[in-house]
């Protein structure tokens, strides 16, 4: 026992790790909190369908030639988020084909582009479609300046969720309701929408888009098999997103796993616990 | 009696294609307006243009005097997103308060005890913790009912209000929003095509079909010609 103590001491005096874990942390916290909204919207792909927006912008700027690709992907990923979401429940095209059209769109046009273009950057693209996955920036080499950013932006995050509380419930469990009593859902549908799009490229550019959407997705949906308030359900994700992005990186240290595939598999397990005891409890009651 | 609102010339309709043309009519204070009309005819059309969820083709729905925006309720037919959302009679009753906080992010103690009173006036106390999606669809329906209520402080509009309901539990409904017009003096407009509980609550009735078929007291559309025959085929009380 007192030799796993002495590895992690070991491993959290570096830096790097430190970050790691810190960032890791903030992001699952982050993207637990509007997991809940994202689902009841139909919205549990918008990660995958954003990470495919990104590489079309990525290959706009491969063949303008802009040297930091953020400059395109940000403002781009931000606004189709803000498009997709924003809409609500009064579109013609629904959350799930939406998504769908949006990023299968992108991924042919940027494509198209990079074909057409047929420029010497063609060898970086796919290494450019594998860091969009899986994160550009490796969790292990986050500078501090990262962290400042991943902290600010968490912090932000926290607040907005914390003050519109109350909104963000209303709108999401009846958007027509609340707009017909005379609060103003489009100003707060948009106010989610940009949240989120800021938590999924942040993510994004940290841990990728395949671990984002489990972040999303996963600790809601375990936490929505057992618990019956809006709160409640949210308290609990964001506990479980927070142990498992804990275990998951603490495992991958020792058995030397990929830290976001070691976070999803533990995010798995415990889906499957509480399906399990969700099923069992639903017996005993009946 | 004062007018609360008024419509003029109103035509709605989507996408160009029109479903109701030209309506006049007015809402007075203190009113029980139900709307009438076969499936398809436009009323939850024209509920949602009176909420301004929907825009006109053409003419003017205006709010006269005193009824602000948020002192609306609404009691909308359930959406698919609901029946799965994970949250609580008492949060979903709070949530009708949203529209008295302004940019304050809490409710206030007045909120929490209204949401109470409501949750007590429609016998949905003891349900205060269980799980929305777990409740019939007759509790459900007086959850939504407690939450309109909860946002309701001049008028209620009433998108079927007993869709799903046993006929026992229906007439509660109808009695309880009976009482919310004679006692608390809620404005109501009720969307239904209920002919027994219309000829029976109602103070005035709209006939919609396309276009505006009939407006006027209850006492008028019994004795006119549109009347006699929806009544004749709806089966509904003549005798009232």
């Amino acid at each position: 026992m007192s030799e796993i103590f002495e590895t992690l001491q070991l491993y959290f005096s570096y830096p790097a790790v430190r970050y790691a874990f810190i960032v890791g942390l903030l992001i699952a916290l982050c993207s637990s909190l509007l997991g809940v909204t994202l689902v009841m919207k139909r919205f549990s792909f918008i990660g995958d369908g954003l990470s495919h927006v990104a590489f079309g912008a990525m290959a706009i700027a491969s063949v303008v030639g802009l040297t930091d690709n953020m400059l395109i992907i940000m403002p781009v990923t931000v606004l189709s988020a803000v498009l997709l979401l924003r809409t609500g429940q009064n579109t013609k095209i629904k959350g799930d084909a939406a998504i769908a059209m949006i990023s299968v769109g992108a991924l042919a046009l940027g494509y198209l582009l990079i074909n057409i273009a047929g420029g010497k950057n063609t060898a970086n693209v796919s290494a450019d479609v594998c860091s969009t996955l899986f994160g550009s920036t490796s969790i292990l080499t986050l500078t501090s300046a990262d962290v400042w950013m991943c902290v600010g932006m968490s912090a932000i995050v926290i607040a907005t969720f914390f003050f519109f509380y109350n909104k963000i419930f209303a709108v999401t469990f009846d958007e027509n309701f609340a707009k017909a009593t005379g609060v103003r859902s489009d100003l707060y549908n948009l106010l989610i929408s940009v949240v989120i799009a800021v938590i999924i490229v942040f993510a994004m550019k940290f841990v990728g888009s395949l671990l984002i959407s489990a972040l999303i997705i996963f600790p809601s949906l375990s936490a929505m098999r057992l618990f019956k308030s809006f709160k409640s359900v949210i308290i609990c994700s964001v506990i479980i997103s927070l142990l498992c992005a804990a275990v998951g990186i603490l495992v991958s240290i020792f058995a030397e796993t990929p830290v976001g595939a070691t976070i999803v598999a533990a995010n798995i397990g415990l889906f499957l616990v509480f399906t399990l005891i969700s099923f069992c409890s639903g017996k005993i009651r009946r | 009696m004062s007018e609360l609102l008024n419509c003029k010339d109103v035509s709605l309709g989507y996408e160009g294609s029109v479903v109701i043309d030209k309506l006049n009519f007015t809402v007075e204070k203190g009113d029980y307006l139900c709307i009438l009309g076969e499936n398809g005819s436009g009323k939850s059309t024209l509920i949602k243009a009176l909420l301004g969820l929907k825009g006109t083709i053409s003419g003017e729905i205006s709010f006269c005097g005193e009824v602000k925006k948020n002192e609306i309720g609404y009691l909308p037919q359930q959406t698919i997103v609901q029946r799965d959302f994970p949250a609580s009679v008492r949060e979903i009753v709070r949530s009708g308060c949203v529209n008295r906080c302004g940019l304050r992010p809490f409710y206030s103690k007045e909120e929490k005890k209204l949401a109470d009173d409501m949750m007590k006036r429609l016998e949905i106390t003891p349900l205060a913790k269980q799980c929305y999606r777990e409740l019939s669809g007759g509790q459900q329906q007086r959850v939504l009912l407690a939450r309109a209520l909860c946002a309701a402080r001049k008028m209620i509009l009433l998108d079927e209000p007993v869709t799903g309901l046993d006929p026992k539990a229906a007439n509660e409904m109808y009695e309880l929003i009976d009482s919310l017009n004679k006692t608390d003096g809620i404005t109501v407009i009720m969307v239904s095509h209920d002919m027994t509980a219309a000829m029976k609550y109602a103070k005035h009735i709209l006939h919609i079909g396309g276009r505006q078929m009939f407006f006027g007291t209850k006492e008028e559309y019994v004795n006119s010609k549109i009347g006699k025959a929806f009544l004749a085929v709806m089966g509904g009380d003549e005798n009232v």
